[in-house]
This record gives structure tokens, sequence and C-alpha cells, in this order.
């Protein structure tokens, strides 16, 4: 079990490799991949393309709040082993911004962790994203009452 | 009481700056009471911590409802809802 704030970039290959190297008891590993998207959800691209995503957290209680997280599907998975990693700071289209990865013996358990794991983080992790357009413009993103609504399913 | 406290996003903006140590009122005790005394400290903090209750609190680095004491608390910090993931 592991979580990682940083600003560099991570290679999926390589963070399943390093998981399972030497391990015979996991039988499938699931990941979960976030990227920054061009455009804003409901703004035109071709008025509001994204320059660059800046991502500003909470040194200490990030990470409190990530490995919390990954304490609470542990409680509720049989997890062989899991994997947070999350960037911060100015990231541009493309860019990755979080992994997730979870293993387990069989398949369902590493689904629905790795659901879970995202649906959590993203609303009790403190980051925030602040968009910067490529026309100059830029605001902090809002907060979306979808991303509530999907933990709800969890309780 | 001598606690720090933290900004964070728009809120840290808006206020100018990212933290500040502050000996709190003997009279507040709870998240709800500082939220009140932070919105009487000046127009831009009205405008900010009254902005449709929308600044949450963390309490030594746990989410904290309005209604979580803060006697002994050593750190508080005002951030918008996250939008991390």
């Amino acid at each position: 079990m592991a979580i990682r704030v940083q600003t560099e970039d991570f290679d999926i290959g390589r963070e399943i490799a390093a998981l399972t190297a030497g391990r015979i008891d996991i039988g499938a590993v699931v990941t979960f991949t976030g990227l920054v998207r061009g455009a804003s959800p409901g703004k035109s691209l071709a008025t509001h393309s994204l320059a660059t995503m800046t991502l500003e957290h909470y040194p200490g209680m990030t990470e409190a709040e990530l490995e919390r997280v990954e304490a609470a599907a542990l409680e509720r998975w049989p997890l062989q082993a899991s994997l947070i990693v999350h960037r911060v700071g100015t990231l541009a289209p493309g860019d990755n911004i979080v992994l997730v990865v979870t293993a387990s013996l069989h398949r369902q358990a590493a689904f629905e962790a790795a659901e879970f794991l995202m649906d959590y983080l993203k609303t009790q992790a403190p980051f925030w994203k602040k968009e910067a357009a490529t026309d100059g413009t830029g605001d902090w993103v809002d907060a979306r009452a979808s991303d509530d609504q999907a933990i709800a399913r969890w309780r | 009481m001598t606690v720090r406290l933290l900004y964070f996003a728009w809120v840290r903006e808006k206020l100018g700056q990212a933290e500040e140590t502050v000996s709190l009122p003997a009279e507040l005790t709870t998240v709800a009471d500082v939220l009140g005394w932070q919105a009487q400290r000046s127009e831009i903090h009205r405008n900010v911590f009254t902005s449709a209750g929308i600044v949450r609190v963390a309490v030594d680095q746990t989410h904290a409802q309005p209604s979580v004491n803060i006697k002994h608390a050593r750190e508080i910090a005002f951030f918008p809802p996250v939008t991390g993931g």
C-alpha cells in the first residue's frame, strides 16, 4: 500500500512492474489514469482551449487524506496491493494527473476498489485545479455535484 | 490561543496570504465561530467567508464540520471544495 504526491510524471508500466515484482499472490491488476483535458466540459474548444492546468495542494493533509482513503478501501476489499500517485504543479493538456493501481486475487475487488479510491480521492483529498486558457483567461475549477453523488453509492 | 491559519486556492488569492499565526479570541469554540470571526475581519474577509458558506475547513489536517471544537487546534485551514483527481 503506498501513496505519492509528486511534480514529475509517472510511468504506468513501471509502476505495475514494481507493484507485482516477485509476487505470485496477485491475480488481477486494475489501473486508472486521469489526464488533463484540452478544454473544460461545456466550453467550446475553439474559444476556451486550455494552455495549462496548475494543481495546488495542502502538504501534510494531502498525504494523510490519501492514506485514509486507501485504508478505507482496504477495509472493504481484500487487496493484495494498491498505489495512488497524484501530480501537483503546472501541467499541460494530455499530461497525466493521477494514477490509481489496485491488485487483488480476483478482478472484482480490484475493479471496485479502483473506482472507490477515485471517487473518494476526488471529494476528500485537498487538491485544487486552476486552469489557464490560451486566450489569457483563467480561473479555479469548480467542484462538481456529480463527484459528490458518485460517493453516495459506496455508503 | 495561538493558532496557525492556512489558506488555499482562491481563498488564498483573495486574502492575499497563504498563512498567518494569530491569537484567536477565547470565546471562539467551534469551526462555525471561527468562520464568523473571519467574516468580520475586513470587507475582503466578509466576501470570502460569507460567500454562500462555500469555504471548507480542516482542523489539524482533518476535514471539519461547523460544529467541530477548535479549542486545542494548532492548525486551521480554509479552502474551496476540493477538485483533485
